[in-house]
């Protein structure tokens, strides 16, 4: 008895591949027919045509195989969320120049209007072991090609563009700080209180047409229980300028530029990025991590300053200048 | 009909007397507090709590993993004990039922408080990802307040059938709606058989869905860089601690709803022992997965896992970090494997313990961590580098855990705590024993 029901399963089983089998081939027959008919009836043949070739040479095709291609529109228009096409922008901290001059800082905090407690862009005292040698190392966002923000974000409010940026669409941020948990380079900041950045808020009230997330205001005014960070001053690289940390160091620590391009400057001197990071050795923040940032280090070697003068622009507990 | 009647008048929801009026008061009155203080929290923004760029979550989330944790104990009690065929879990799992319902309604509540944008709330839906951790926990919550719901429901049919005809002269418009809500039970057999079939299918599948709840919130964790989070360890060392903060609120409720309603008759010694031997079992596997989660990379010692581990142990999380240890899992375990630890009274002490530990534990998961990420903290206020909940924090929580015990106050207030169709034909079932065996 027992047999006889396994028998007639495995009957039922095989069958029921069979039959299975026979009806997937028999549907792709049959879209296939159904496609060759369809292509027929497209078919109005008007003569042939002759073409001329990419290297010059002249042929006759069918009038019917010849297809007119909209040409996809390169738009003026900028996407904030596409970035600007065939760019992918990096940047390169040379540790060896950098005695904490903090000017890429005040100039950071003014150009975005940071009212909190927290700078975008922070100068570390670093000293990796007590048997070896201090040194400042400025840090922006990463914008990392692999960025654990962006993954972990629910909303898809942090967005990772085309040309490299990492930036965020304050008008979609719920404020879970998710993604300042999942960066390991603690870059990211919240607004915990109304930010009140006067001036740009006033701006943007007046040129209604500015909206929020353009260029030339991206991410600005920040918005009251949403995650800010550095943006690497997309609305500089669409003029055609540099960022703000660039060209207010005083000691050409940052470059910046095109990794397609395969060049960086930090507005004295333009460099071949792959011979830079070659020659001296460059390195990226916690790259076991796999986040793949788009800010290299030059290792802090032959330093032309001493660590201490750096000393007394060193606040632990301050990083914003405040209005008394 | 007739053996109904002494179960009915024990177990029928009664009338709250003097304490339980007040009890209900004060948790209104603390809820509304809490109330109070989030509305400001909303209209100055999170910068009333404590926390800051470093702190960046706080009480709120380590609140909402605890009820989170709780609300495991339906699956936990509720469905292993039953597929285990444990039948002494009868008097007992209506009330599991409730804290679970009570503690992943408030989950879901809580998760919104810790949000700096409320009011954007919809766009979890709108632009939802499925990559991001949060959106799994959008998805998995309603889902087991939804099980949950059933899996109270359900039982309560035929209770709810005994109560419309008990209250029908007493109280004709609560009978009414016991009546309603009993879906027109009527005990036929082919009813009896689709009620048993539903309460089977949703207690098996409660099993995958908690665990899939209480891993997901591990995963919020696990998924980070952070030293202290990311850990393989995460999953299975959620689900235990789950089940330890789950089944210690239980014991915690039986024992007041014991005294409370006097239930000694249903609720005896004999269910606390149990519970006792059960809590000591949760108890032991968290143990195992602490010892895991904290010696392990003590060994290893990697230079974060150790500053990491010295601030639990010996820095300034220490004076918490071994009571939750000590106090709030191997005390309870040495009670409770004496006989005498497992009565009513010491096991209730021991089970406040145990939930006071858990809640702590969820704190000391979420804020360490934090204050020690991978670059230094630098350049920001000196106040950034520490964290302990504003009085705004506290409000709210306190509001929180209220709103949780009114929700099982009010459920308790309509809804019969101990199963009376099933004591029923439970104790028939004896008597037609015990008439056999003679």
């Amino acid at each position: 008895m027992k047999n006889k029901n396994t028998d007639s399963r495995r009957k039922f089983l095989d069958n029921g591949l069979k039959l299975g089998l026979i009806t997937a081939i028999g549907a792709v027959g049959l879209t296939k027919i159904a496609s060759k008919l369809s292509a027929k009836n497209s078919e109005t043949s008007t003569g042939k045509m002759e073409l001329m070739t990419t290297d010059g040479t002249i042929i006759e095709v069918d009038s019917s195989e010849v297809k007119q291609i909209v040409h996809t529109k390169i738009t003026e228009e900028y996407d904030v969320r596409e970035g600007m096409p065939n760019r992918k922008f990096v940047m390169v901290i040379d540790l060896a120049k950098c005695k904490n001059a903090l000017k890429c800082q005040t100039a950071c905090n003014k150009q975005h209007y940071i009212t909190g407690n927290h700078a975008w862009l922070k100068v570390y005292k670093m000293q990796e072991d007590e048997d070896t040698a201090p040194y400042w190392m400025p840090t922006t966002c990463m914008h990392c090609d692999h960025p654990a923000c962006v993954t972990v974000c629910p909303v898809d409010a942090t967005f990772k563009r085309r040309d490299g940026l990492v930036l965020i669409d304050n008008e979609r941020c719920i404020g879970c700080r998710f993604c300042m948990a999942a960066c390991p380079y603690s870059t990211r900041v919240f607004n915990w209180s109304e930010p009140n950045q006067g001036e740009i808020t006033m701006l943007m009230e007046m040129e209604h047409q500015t909206e929020h997330n353009s260029v030339e205001f991206a991410g600005l005014p920040s918005v009251k229980g949403t995650v800010d960070k550095c943006d690497f001053c997309p609305h500089t690289i669409k003029e055609n300028e540099l960022p703000h940390c660039v060209t207010a160091c005083p000691n050409g620590v940052f470059y910046f530029g095109d990794k397609y391009e395969d060049t960086v400057t930090n507005g004295e001197e333009t460099l071949r990025l792959s011979k830079l990071l070659k020659d001296k050795a460059g390195y990226r923040l916690m790259e076991g991590l796999g986040t793949k940032p788009s800010v290299y280090y030059l290792p802090p070697v032959d330093r032309l300053v001493d660590f201490k003068e750096g000393l007394e622009n060193f606040t632990d507990y301050k990083s914003v200048d405040k209005p008394e | 009909m007739k053996n109904y009647d002494k179960l009915l008048n024990d177990l029928a929801p009664q009338k709250f007397g003097k304490k339980g009026v007040i009890w209900t008061i004060s948790l209104v009155v603390l809820i509304v507090l809490g109330i109070i203080a989030y509305i400001d929290q909303i209209i100055r923004g999170q910068v009333v709590t404590n926390m800051n760029d470093y702190a960046l979550w706080g009480v709120y989330i380590s609140n909402f993993v605890f009820f989170v944790a709780t609300s495991f104990v339906g699956t936990v009690t509720v469905a292993v004990l039953r597929l285990t065929k444990n039948a002494w879990r009868t008097p007992i799992v209506r009330i599991a039922e409730i804290i679970s319902v009570s503690a992943i309604i408030m989950a879901g509540l809580t998760i919104t408080i810790d949000m700096g944008r409320p009011d954007r709330l919809l766009n979890l839906f709108i632009h939802g990802r499925m990559q991001s951790p949060i959106t799994w926990d959008v998805i998995i919550i309603p889902t087991y307040i939804m099980v949950s719901l059933l899996l109270l429901y359900f039982p309560l049919l035929p209770d709810f059938g005994l109560l419309n005809k008990y209250y029908k002269e007493k109280k004709p418009t609560l009978s009414k709606w016991y009546g309603k809500l009993s879906l027109n039970w009527t005990g036929s057999e082919a009813q009896k058989s689709i009620q048993l079939k539903s309460i089977h299918i949703i207690a098996i599948l409660i099993v995958p869905v908690g665990f899939m709840l209480q891993t997901i919130d591990a995963w919020l964790f696990s998924t980070l860089f952070r030293v202290g989070w990311d850990s393989t360890n995460m999953g299975a060392y959620f689900i235990s601690g789950a089940a330890v903060a789950g089944v210690g609120a239980l014991v915690c409720v039986v024992y007041v709803l014991q005294k409370a309603y006097k239930l000694e008759e249903y609720i005896t010694d004999f269910h606390f022992d149990k519970l006792g031997k059960f809590l000591v079992l949760t108890c032991l596997i968290y143990l195992y997965f602490n010892l895991n989660e904290y010696l392990i990379p003590q060994l290893t010692s990697k230079k974060e896992s150790t500053t990491h581990i010295n601030v639990l142990m010996e820095g300034q999380f220490a004076p918490l970090f071994w009571f939750v240890i000590i106090g709030g899992l191997m005390i309870p375990v040495i009670i409770l494997l004496f006989k005498k630890g497992r009565k009513p009274f010491p096991m209730f002490l021991v089970s406040l313990l145990v939930v006071t530990g858990s809640w702590w534990k969820r704190y000391l998961i979420v804020t360490p961590t934090l204050l020690h990420p991978f670059l230094p903290i630098q350049g920001v206020p000196e106040e950034w580098r520490h964290y302990f909940p504003s009085l705004h924090e506290w409000l709210i929580t306190i509001a929180t855990l209220a709103m949780s015990l009114l929700i099982i106050t009010i459920l308790v207030r309509y809804v019969p705590i101990i199963p009376i169709q099933r004591t029923a034909d439970e104790r028939e079932e004896l008597e037609l024993n015990k008439n056999t065996e003679k």
